[in-house]
């Protein structure tokens, strides 16, 4: 809207998006035209460092980063409430404060129970 | 300052003088993905010369020299050779991850630069809620990294890939909120306000203390965000080879490459946007005549000036601490950062509701 006064918003940004996969699209193309291809058993295996891969990689890993992706979603979502909240702070005054102040309350009290618990050290 | 306004509607009206309405809307929407191609490229080409640049200067080397004058062209060369190397295709991978995570790097990159405001009225996308959209879109470039190190069906890269998530979203957090305390002092998320805000003296400088704290906490979460610095332990070469671009070949590779600079000028560009003015002049109320004389500089400038200042700061960073361990980082912004920006958020409130701020 700031730059060209006729096109909308969104108009733009799905243009956006279209250079965005356009230009992978394009520089793959380019590079499957020119590269050389070969093909052996050894080289499309998995590199890692030079030893015979041991099993599967798709795995179920590590529960502990799984604990961390929790409590990512839950301050993230609060961080989401935050947003209109601040934009708005200066005209809902006192109250806005208070109301804020209690919703943060409860959640630094979920932070606190979580790291009490021992889920913010790595195990 | 001049306004780049006047030009694209000239050139709008030019257009619409004897196109159909569609017709003009297409001519200009291919004029701004060509622009915005170029600048991305251009961009990501400079700052690995930038950045190659600085870590030789830091440690007393020269760095690349032998292909053009001082290296300039060694840029160039590189990506040729990147773009004719062969496109590995490996076995037992999940094809369709694999080869849908570049894209996503890439496009969530290139959405977020069109976003950043470049000079006075030099913005591709201005949504009213601009830096939330930042944020929002910033969090699709994760995902590509996940789904990078997932199907590429290799120890290191799932490695890499879980670290750097757990990364990237943790500090996420501590980002989001020291750009909320911004915005609680300027009460818009309109990047195009935002900079008009800081018409009479930058945020860091009105909104004192506060501010500056946010400013500090947002550096170090952006280094994080970014995987770089001390925080690059997702990609730890020691350790984990590449980390989760492991397995990309070619151009593949280049793909993430690139994307990992422009994330470093986008990180820098938010950082100049939100507490530095973007591409406004450094004002001080009072004094006329420096004003006048600073609006002389083009916005251009000012914002590449104070992008690559920050730039600098987040690479001298790389060259100044040894890589954290994952506890180490983890602990950090849980326990230390995001605690903090919380702190900081509510002290940032108070100084709004009673005024103590200029």
């Amino acid at each position: 809207m700031n730059l060209l006064l006729e096109i909308s918003n969104n108009t733009l940004a799905v243009t956006a998006t279209l250079t965005g996969i356009g230009l992978v699209f394009a520089a793959l193309l380019i590079a499957k035209l020119i590269s050389p291809k070969s093909y052996s058993v050894k080289k499309s295996e998995p590199y890692e460092c030079g030893i015979p891969t041991r099993g599967e990689s798709m795995i179920q890993f590590k529960a502990g980063y799984y604990i961390f992706a929790i409590l990512f979603l839950i301050f993230d979502v609060e961080t989401v409430f935050l947003y209109p909240w601040s934009v708005v702070m200066r005209s809902l005054g006192p109250q806005g404060l208070l109301c804020i102040g209690i919703f943060m309350f409860v959640l630094i009290m979920g932070l606190a129970y979580a790291w009490r618990k021992g889920a913010l050290s790595w195990k | 300052m001049f306004n780049f306004g006047i030009w694209t509607s000239e050139f709008n009206n030019f257009l619409m003088g004897f196109l159909p309405e569609w017709a003009t809307v297409l001519v200009e929407c291919v004029i701004i993905a060509v622009l915005v191609l170029l600048t991305y490229t251009v961009l990501a080409l400079f700052y690995i010369l930038y950045e190659r640049k600085l870590c030789a200067w830091f440690q007393c080397r020269l760095g690349p020299m032998r292909v053009g004058k001082w290296g300039l062209l060694q840029v160039f060369a590189d990506m040729f050779k990147i773009l004719i190397k062969e496109l590995i295709s490996l076995k037992d991978t999940d094809r369709l991850l694999f080869k849908l995570a570049p894209y996503l790097v890439i496009t969530s990159s290139v959405v977020m630069l069109a976003c950043l405001p470049w000079g006075n009225g030099l913005q591709v996308i201005n949504y009213n809620i601009g830096i939330f959209f930042i944020l929002a879109v910033s969090s699709v470039g994760v995902l590509g990294i996940l789904l990078a190190g997932w199907a590429s069906n290799n120890k290191y890269t799932l490695i890499g890939a879980m670290r750097s998530g757990a990364q990237m979203i943790s500090y996420e957090i501590s980002l989001g909120l020291a750009i909320i305390t911004i915005i609680v002092f300027a009460g818009t998320m309109n990047i195009n306000e935002l900079v008009w805000a800081q018409d009479k003296a930058w945020f860091i400088f009105r909104g004192h203390i506060p501010a500056i704290i946010a400013f500090l906490i947002y550096i170090v979460a952006a280094t994080a965000e970014t995987n770089r610095g001390p925080f690059d332990l997702p990609e730890a070469e020691h350790e984990l080879t590449a980390g989760y671009h492991t397995e990309y070949s070619g151009i593949h590779f280049g793909f993430f490459y690139l994307a990992e600079y422009l994330n470093l000028f986008i990180v820098s560009g938010i950082a100049s946007l939100m507490f530095l003015g973007g591409w406004m002049p450094l004002h001080i109320p009072g004094w006329d005549g420096f004003n006048n004389v600073m609006n002389y500089i083009p916005s251009v400038v000012w914002f590449l000036g104070k992008s690559f200042f920050v730039s600098y700061v987040i690479i001298w960073f790389k060259w100044t601490f040894p890589r954290v361990r994952i506890d180490q980082m983890l602990s950090f912004e849980w326990k230390y950062l995001m605690p903090l920006s919380l702190a900081n958020l509510v002290l940032m409130a108070v100084f709004v509701a009673l005024g103590w701020h200029f």
